[in-house]
């Protein structure tokens, strides 16, 4: 039985959380919520320095060519600073659609740039508050031209490239279809856009017949998304333990320096046992997400339940700590000067980020009916 | 990253393997009330002594236990692997789990070396069964409040007092006991801890009638019980240290859970009706089965990492304490929502008209009592606030209190 990160792993955690510590305190994050910046880009380039970008690219294009593990590991520690960077929409999202479904020719126009940092990338499915579909998904493609708008769109302003899910024209889930957009062109039009979590920038973009490309075959959108956000639903699963984590400890600190009718507030059982809790939904999410990270980086056929799992243990532990970690400091908790709301924030951006929980326990199920496990 | 055995454990796992096919049977998993015994409690005793025999000959009784006390000196992780195994055979269970697991690794630390030679091989053999004597009806969460007390008579000790929950107590040959030698100094001060012959005049056992029907405990009263002072373990008033010992020796929880999950949930939602359609299609019956799915799977992989540190050599890491806190209330709400799919007909308990034997029905009864043995729901996230996270423990009224001047139920 050997269920663990390696050393070499491990090590890699110590690194990214090193780096974090010094250049990403609470502090750093709260620049980027008190200005209009959409990223704090010292602590993004640091990142890209140190490589995190590129490990798991491929080395013909310009990364390290490390396993989707070793992208976990840098997921943790960068939920734990609530690092407020362009990372997860860039990577796990653009830089691993390119790898599932680009040509030969996208790959090598974009990947190495994104290994590198010297692009951002994105993705961009959503039209508005309500769950993409491919019924519901009106921006169009066709004859190499994308109109439509897209809301809202991770790193939108900062994005050099962004994949797309367009209407093709097709029937039922072959209606829709991914394309590969520079954002840079004259044709996309985008602005900033206030989401409940400023720490992370997100954009509004319009097409009007902007040069695009198909990543992957026509009508094959859908079931592209489904597998990019299965394995981008690992990787923030990891951010969502970092998050957990950084989050309990923030309380159990407070509940340890508060006194309240002559003792700690954390000798008392209702905040004991809040805590407890908390610590029992955060190792459950780890477990689950440690196998989701085995099958993502092993390529294995359960993919989906595993990451189901992963995303929803994990969505659940993160909104659980990061609520009751204001609740545990009280009055403070709630002022703008102090630290719980940011994993707050950043714990509901996350849980909607890749859609809802109740969207993943449909998936999960779906796979349960189809193992015919019972 | 991977759950492959390491070439040692690969080795161990299939010498336990086969020694395991060539001594019992295949469990039946194609029918889940296989290996659910008809027989009566007295011929599962003997069936369990005689399985006992060869398992302990065969040195699997007792793996990590040195082979002085005839034991194989083995590692937990080969404990680990051989339960594994073994959870795949139809074998008895449920005798010695707690004279092995607890009391007599109390007494290997705490009796003499001649007490030791007489009692821990008739008790790896089979030939004695031992039970663990510590609840009270007063001293249940608070085990060192209890009240049955001993009084010195010359090279004897008196025993006077109730015990409860005692598993197994009718069939058991030995126990262990923890009493109470001085009532005026604080509670944990004046505890003194013996063994004694179940058999001994003066002791009574009556077993206590659960809300699932069941009857697996005893009460166990003590009238003028007499107990020479060599069973005395440890010193007067030390009783509490060596409780301490029994309570940390509580079997490592590893191997499967039992009663229905998820699987069966899944089967159910897709077998029964509701108004609108197959409950598996209701989308409140989705997400309930997608919750506790990944509840199970949780526990199933934080498993998995704590043998992966017994693996590597490692002490386990506090995650392994999360488990009955997750699935006591899980076994209950799960119980508890089937029921609810089943509608009015949810409240028939019948072995045929039921689905899957009453199962649902069986398991929320039961579940009451799991949430609450061995550490209450509320005990468990105390241990875990206070030894995992490290916060205060509460402020204790009783710490310094003599405990004949303690506020109790009975003096207010």
């Amino acid at each position: 039985m050997n269920f663990d990160f390696s050393d070499d792993q491990k090590m890699l955690k110590d690194q990214a959380r090193k780096f974090l510590e010094d250049k990403c305190s609470y502090d750093d994050v709260r620049t980027v919520l008190e200005s209009d910046a959409s990223h704090n880009d010292d602590v993004w380039q640091g990142l890209c320095d140190l490589g995190f970008t590129g490990a798991a690219i491929p080395e013909e294009y310009g990364g390290l060519g490390l396993s989707a593990l070793e992208l976990c590991v840098v997921a943790e520690e960068l939920g734990r600073s609530a690092a407020p960077v362009p990372f997860s929409s860039s990577i796990y999202m653009a830089a691993e659609a390119l790898k599932l479904g680009g040509s030969e020719e996208l790959k090598q126009a974009w990947l190495p740039k994104l290994a590198s940092g010297e692009v951002i990338g994105t993705f961009a499915a959503a039209e508005g508050p309500a769950a993409p579909s491919p019924r519901n998904t009106k921006t169009s493609f066709a004859k190499g031209k994308l109109n439509g708008r897209k809301l809202p769109v991770p790193d939108g302003e900062t994005a050099s490239v962004a994949i797309v899910l367009a209407n093709t024209g097709g029937t039922g889930e072959q209606a829709v279809s991914l394309v590969v957009v520079d954002l840079t062109q004259s044709s996309v039009t985008r602005a900033s856009i206030e989401t409940i979590d400023p720490t992370r920038g997100h954009a509004e973009i319009s097409f009007d017949d902007a040069d695009a490309t198909l990543l992957g075959e026509a009508g094959e959108g859908w079931s592209l998304m489904k597998r990019i956000e299965a394995g981008a639903a690992v990787l923030v699963a990891f951010e969502q333990v970092g998050g957990t984590e950084a989050a309990l400890n923030m309380a159990k600190d407070y509940s340890l320096d508060r006194y309240a009718f002559g003792r700690q507030i954390g000798s008392y059982q209702a905040i004991k046992h809040k805590l407890a809790d908390m610590y029992v939904k955060l190792e459950l999410a780890r477990s689950n997400a440690y196998y989701g990270a085995m099958v993502l980086a092993q390529e294995g056929a359960d993919l989906e339940l595993a990451a189901a799992s992963a995303r929803i243990s994990a969505t659940e532990a993160y909104r659980f700590a990061a609520q009751e970690c204001i609740q545990v400091h009280g009055g403070i908790g709630f002022t703008w000067e102090a630290n719980p709301q940011f994993h707050y924030r950043r714990s509901k951006l996350l849980a909607l980020s890749l859609g809802s929980a109740s969207r993943w326990k449909n998936r999960l199920v779906a796979e349960l009916e189809k193992s015919n496990v019972a | 990253m991977d759950f492959n055995d390491t070439p040692e454990e690969a080795k161990f796992r299939s010498e336990a393997r086969e020694w395991l096919t060539a001594n019992a049977r295949q469990r039946d998993t194609s029918n889940a009330k296989a290996g659910v015994s008809t027989k009566s409690e007295a011929e599962r005793l003997v069936r369990a002594k005689e399985w006992q025999v060869k398992k302990a000959e065969a040195g699997y009784a007792a793996i990590t236990w040195p082979t002085e006390y005839g034991g194989r000196g083995g590692t937990s992780i080969q404990s680990v692997i051989y339960s594994q195994e073994e959870a795949n055979f139809d074998v008895p269970r449920g005798f010695f789990e707690i004279g092995l697991g607890m009391c007599i690794p109390t007494m290997m630390k705490w009796a003499t070396p001649e007490q030791n030679e007489r009692y821990v091989k008739p008790a790896l053999f089979g030939e004695e069964v031992w039970c663990q004597l510590f609840s009270e009806p007063a001293a249940g969460s608070d085990v060192a409040g209890l009240r049955t007390k001993c009084e010195r008579d010359g090279d004897d000790w008196i025993i006077n007092g109730q015990k409860v929950w005692t598993s197994g107590a009718h069939f058991c040959d030995y126990g262990i006991i923890v009493t109470r030698s001085d009532p005026t100094v604080p509670k944990h001060k004046g505890l003194t801890f013996f063994f004694l012959d179940m058999k001994t005049p003066g002791i009574e056992i009556r077993p206590i009638k659960q809300i699932s029907g069941g009857a697996g405990f005893n009460e166990v009263f003590f009238n003028d019980v007499r107990v020479p002072d060599s069973q005395r373990l440890g010193d007067v008033g030390e009783g509490w240290k060596v409780s301490l010992t029994t309570l940390m020796n509580e079997r490592l929880a590893i191997g499967g859970g039992s009663g229905v999950d998820y699987e069966e949930l899944l089967k159910l939602a897709r077998e029964t009706e509701l108004e609108e359609g197959p409950a598996i299609k209701d989308s409140n019956v989705r997400e309930k089965l997608a919750d506790w799915y990944v509840q199970s799977q949780g526990l199933k992989y934080t498993k998995f990492r704590t043998l992966t540190a017994l693996s590597k050599g490692q002490v386990p890491g506090a995650e392994s304490s999360i488990g009955k806190i997750v699935s006591g209330p899980k076994m209950q709400d799960l119980g508890s929502f089937a029921m609810d799919i089943q509608g009015q007909g949810g409240i028939l308990q019948d072995g045929d008209e039921s689905p899957m034997g009453a199962a649902f029905q069986n398991q929320w009864l039961g579940a009451a009592g799991y949430r609450i043995a061995g550490g209450t729901d509320e005990i468990l996230r105390n241990i875990v606030s206070e030894q995992v996270l490290g916060l205060p423990q509460d402020i204790r009224v009783d710490k310094k209190v003599p405990f004949n001047e303690l506020a109790s139920s009975s003096k207010k």
